[in-house]
């Protein structure tokens, strides 16, 4: 397997904070990895680094064989790498389609001038948009909302959107934000065999995860954050016998770390 | 598509119907007043793309629209006669962006054509627009309206200041834009019906521009910087340029609103540039509904052409004043949106069951 995504020596402080201390992993393509450690961890912190939400202090990302380290946002997206967030963000007073169809951008071209104009090539390009866009809500059994407004639907619809947006992206790498956060556990389950099904599509999957059975379930490799340090980074089974990550999450004695 | 082609149609057709009712009616003196309408209009779509679509505001925009028109006035009246041997003037000469005519008291008056008055000052607008715009857009919310009313007080001052610029009583005596030959923006009487319909056939022309920009990928990605800024960063779409791109052409838009109306007025004057300007059309895109540019266009039509004709006397400046703070308290989503239509269509389909049922 390739590595699509490797980080090294990542640092990131905020004042007094040091969120994310001199953290280095890889990604392979075509896995699936996750993310946990208890609140504060640095998850998010390390999330926004890599998708260039915030800029790192020190330390590379090299995603797709290129540094994507300080590039701003839809630099990032745009070399094939799309994110849910953890609290939802759906674009509000736009359809379901709509807020999908966003997620071609990177896909399309029509700029301003030829969007003004109504040039011929848009016209085309508008159908595949569109085309796609349907294929996603096909794929996520979303058809029947196409022309719903996207903020108006249930919260787990919301999440579906989301991520139809990012896969809309047909992103190398997706990164999803406590997918399952507010979720009842037969939908977790639902969303572990989406996530699963989309990793057998070819996209390599980063996911920030609260609920273990979800991500012992579903992970290849699974890494482990505590106050911005890496902690562990190995496969399931290892990490639950891994006696820091019991340390971590159970608090065992003080004196034992 | 096709509804879009309807809408046009349909305004066209209003356009059209206003023209002929002043005709039959012997009032033929109104157009005069929508004429002006028109170009006030011209701004007022392009400031409902800016604050409606992609959600910033500006209170400059009287200050693009004043550069504009000013800019034009200057160099279609400044006499350049007097330094017609220098080279400078010698090579705009041979590049055809010159004419001669003859001033009000027969003497010789060498000044810039209006065509190339006109592009010049456009062109120096979406200057200014770009390098104000790059900086401003990245203030929101209530910063965004401090920074741009900031600009919008600093244009009125500079206009109101500058002696070469008439200081306060602007500048008079500007020429008529013939933009094709035969067709001349001025403020002739007897070219008052054609310069009316060529008024707002620029505004439906640019009304198209953007209702086609709305429907396109652009139109898409400025909504979604409006509803969720970070979301659409992620999702690919350069944020900050956009939203510079589309403060450029909405500040675009009124400069040649600011061109075309100081051409057919024969004058532009300091209150154009002043920051109530700026409040007004604010408040017209508001009452229209923010987010549609066929909202904010009628009420420009309505409330442009009242004041126009004095309909507020003295209280002009105040009745915008109103207007805005009623629209903000009772109806923030204007009065023309498209929940009108769809309450109308329920009570429609209501009466229909009814019926169907007895």
């Amino acid at each position: 397997m390739t590595t699509l995504l490797t980080v090294e020596k990542l640092s990131k402080r905020f004042g007094g904070l040091q969120a994310v201390n001199e953290v280095s992993f890889s990604v392979e393509a075509g896995s699936i990895k996750a993310l946990i450690g208890p609140n504060g961890a640095g998850k998010t912190t390390l999330f926004n680094l890599i998708s260039g939400v915030i800029a790192p202090d020190s330390g590379v990302i090299n995603f797709c064989g290129s540094q994507v380290q300080g590039l701003r946002p839809h630099q990032v997206a745009s070399k094939g790498m799309a994110r849910t967030f953890q609290h939802i963000r759906l674009f509000p007073k736009m359809s379901v389609l709509e807020n999908i169809m966003i997620g071609r951008h990177i896909h399309s071209r029509a700029g301003f001038v030829a969007g003004m104009l109504s040039i011929p090539y848009t016209w085309s390009e508008e159908k595949q948009i569109r085309e796609k866009a349907h294929e996603i809500m096909a794929f996520l059994d979303l058809e029947s909302l196409a022309h719903v407004e996207a903020t108006s639907l249930s919260y787990g619809q919301q999440r579906n959107v989301e991520l139809g947006r990012a896969l809309a992206c047909e992103p190398k790498l997706l990164l999803l934000d406590e997918p399952a956060a507010g979720l009842n556990m037969s939908e977790t389950t639902e969303l572990g065999a989406l996530i699963s099904r989309i990793r057998n599509t070819g996209i390599t999957v980063l996911i920030v995860e609260h609920d273990m059975g979800l991500v012992m379930d579903i992970s290849d490799e699974i890494l482990v954050l505590s106050y911005g340090k890496k902690i562990a980074d190995d496969k399931p089974l290892a990490i639950q016998s891994n006696s820091e990550v019991i340390n971590v999450y159970l608090g065992e004695d003080e004196d034992d770390a | 598509m096709s509804a879009k082609f309807i809408q046009i149609f349909g305004f066209a057709v209003t356009i059209v119907a206003i023209q002929v009712f002043t005709q039959l009616t012997d009032s033929s003196f109104h157009l005069t007043q929508f004429t002006m309408t028109a170009y006030y209009s011209l701004l007022v779509i392009g400031l409902c793309m800016l604050i409606g679509y992609a959600g910033q505001i500006s209170l400059g925009h009287a200050g693009f629209f004043a550069i504009g028109g000013y800019m034009s006035a200057f160099l279609t009246t400044h006499n350049l006669a007097a330094m017609k041997g220098t080279p400078f003037i010698a090579l705009l000469s041979k590049l055809g962006l010159l004419v001669e005519r003859k001033d009000l008291y027969g003497g010789e008056l060498l000044a810039f054509h209006p065509w190339s008055a006109c592009i010049l000052s456009v062109c120096t607008v979406l200057v200014i627009a770009y390098v104000i715009g790059g900086p401003v857009l990245k203030l929101k919310g209530h910063y965004l309206a401090m920074a741009t009313l900031g600009f919008g007080i600093i244009i009125y001052r500079i206009v109101l200041g500058t002696s070469s610029l008439g200081a306060a009583d602007g500048i008079s005596g500007v020429p008529g834009f013939s933009i094709f030959p035969g067709v001349m923006i001025g403020g002739s009487g007897s070219g008052r019906i054609l310069n009316y319909y060529v008024a707002w056939g620029i505004v439906i022309a640019g009304m198209t521009f953007l209702l086609n920009l709305i429907g396109s990928r652009v139109g898409r990605a400025l909504s979604a910087i409006h509803g969720a800024e970070d979301a659409a960063e992620a999702m690919g779409i350069p944020t900050a340029n956009y939203k510079l791109r589309v403060f450029v052409l909405s500040a675009g838009f009124a400069a040649v609103a600011g061109v075309l109306l100081t051409h057919y007025n024969g004058s532009i004057g300091p209150s154009e540039a002043s920051v109530m300007k700026s409040v007004r059309y604010v408040a017209i895109v508001a009452i229209g509904g923010m987010t549609s540019l066929w909202g904010a266009i009628s009420m420009s039509l309505i409330l442009n052409y009242f004041s126009l004709r004095g309909s507020f006397g003295t209280y002009d400046d105040a009745v915008f004043g109103v207007i805005l703070i009623l629209i903000m308290l009772f109806a923030p989503d204007g009065l023309i949106r498209k929940q009108v239509l769809g309450d109308l269509k329920s009570y429609l389909k209501r009466i229909r069951s009814k019926a169907v049922a007895s």
